[in-house]
């Protein structure tokens, strides 16, 4: 995996190398260099399985995090690309020509967290949520136990007692000092 | 490029090249009679739902929900993750035929929803199609705390709190999850109701029609199904 990084890292700007395991590794690289590294991965390094493509939300960088993990049947171990993208215009190159399913991870992303793919298929259609009308929800800045309470019809929910306070009272009445916390 | 052919093309392209399936046209029915069809029109039933007019004969009517409560038919329609406590409850180590509760593949077929569970949106969209397509008597029994109160979801932007307002709700089975013996004795609540004339939830629904819609319209916000449900 060594040498694989120390290759890659000739063309490629990698940064962040983490070996997480001895079959796993994390590199990080710049979001023009994502596709293309994926590209050489698939193509000529063996890594012909893609096993996930999912998003971290950085709002205090207000940075998007991307991670293409890719599987190397043969040798038995994964690398995760991992990118940063801008958030506020959030948008990625579409990697759906590589293998089909990359598709409909962008479609969950474009659903989810508002990140456009442009020129992937189906973006546009209703992936999981059916007629969304609010910020995407995974975005952090969406505030969810607010939005469920607006719109959820919320049961009033029953008062609870601190268990430390109130198992005090009822086992040692003389040590309790007559309070129990909320 | 050559797995680009597999893939479906995005709409607004697809809409360059309308497929003839989808135009309007007459149809004539094996039984002569001629009707225009519009395959992308959505046929959702836009009639009420009828009160159900109980027998005028009190011993009848008694004796009909004798009869209504000792053949449970239940939808097979598992929501949440209570799904996974119907199949032992309906094979042979619980055995629920015992009490006259069977699974029926089709809404039209059944009289009992068991709500099983949390329920997303997208989910709750089904439900109520689902609901309005049973016939008269129906019963609805929802499982677990939440469909009570939202339950470990109650803060979640996609699943309901309170199944109540939006669809009527006859028996709750509290629990996370209930295992079947607690649905066992939920059905046998249910039984006792229905025996008792109280299990009248579907008119409640017919009656108030309006606000349980509004509910529903409040959340659903896109009422057309995917080709798939077709």
């Amino acid at each position: 995996m060594k040498n694989l990084i120390n290759k890659l890292s000739k063309v490629y700007e990698l940064s962040d190398v983490v070996y997480q395991r001895p079959n796993f590794t994390y590199a990080t690289t710049t979001k023009e260099n994502t596709i293309s590294l994926i590209t050489q991965l698939r193509d000529l390094e063996g890594f012909s399985h893609f096993v996930l493509l999912s998003c971290v939300d950085w709002i205090e960088d207000n940075l998007f995090q991307l991670t293409y993990i890719l599987n190397n049947p043969t040798q038995k171990y994964d690398i995760a690309i991992r990118c940063m993208i801008d958030r506020n215009e959030a948008a990625m190159t579409s990697a759906h020509y590589l293998w089909e399913q990359i598709a409909t991870y962008q479609r969950e992303l474009k659903e989810m967290y508002g990140i456009e793919f442009p020129g992937s298929p189906r973006l546009n259609e209703n992936f999981i949520l059916e007629g969304w009308d609010n910020i995407p929800p995974m975005r952090r800045d969406f505030d969810t136990k607010k939005y469920s309470e607006e719109t959820f019809f919320p049961r009033e929910r029953p008062s609870s007692n601190d268990p430390a306070t109130y198992m005090k009272s009822r086992l040692h009445p003389d040590e309790w000092d007559g309070k129990i916390a909320e | 490029m050559s797995e680009e052919k597999n893939i479906i093309q995005p709409a607004e392209q697809a809409s360059k090249f309308v497929n003839p399936l989808y135009a309007k046209r007459e149809v004539t029915g094996p039984d002569g009679i001629k009707f225009i069809v519009d395959p992308l029109r959505d046929y959702f039933s836009d009639q009420r739902p009828q009160i159900y007019e109980p027998n005028s004969i009190p011993v009848i009517e008694k004796f009909l929900n004798w009869a209504r409560a000792e053949s449970l038919w239940v939808l097979g329609f598992g929501t949440g993750c209570g799904s996974i406590e119907i199949a032992p409850l309906l094979t042979p180590r619980f055995d629920a035929f015992r009490y006259g509760v069977m699974p029926r593949p089709t809404p039209r077929q059944s009289n009992v929803f068991i709500i099983s569970g949390y329920l997303s949106i997208k989910t709750l969209k089904r439900v109520v199609r689902s609901y309005e397509q049973m016939p008269n008597p129906k019963y609805v029994l929802a499982l677990g705390s939440c469909t009570i109160n939202g339950g470990m979801y109650y803060d979640s932007y996609n699943t309901i709190n309170r199944l109540d307002h939006y669809i009527p709700v006859d028996a709750y089975v509290a629990g996370c999850m209930p295992r079947p013996e607690a649905l066992l004795a939920g059905f046998n609540k249910l039984k006792e109701l229905i025996k008792d004339g109280k299990a009248e939830n579907a008119n409640e629904y017919a009656k108030n029609f309006d606000w349980y819609k509004a509910n529903q319209k409040k959340i659903i916000k896109d009422w057309n199904m995917p080709d798939y449900n077709w």
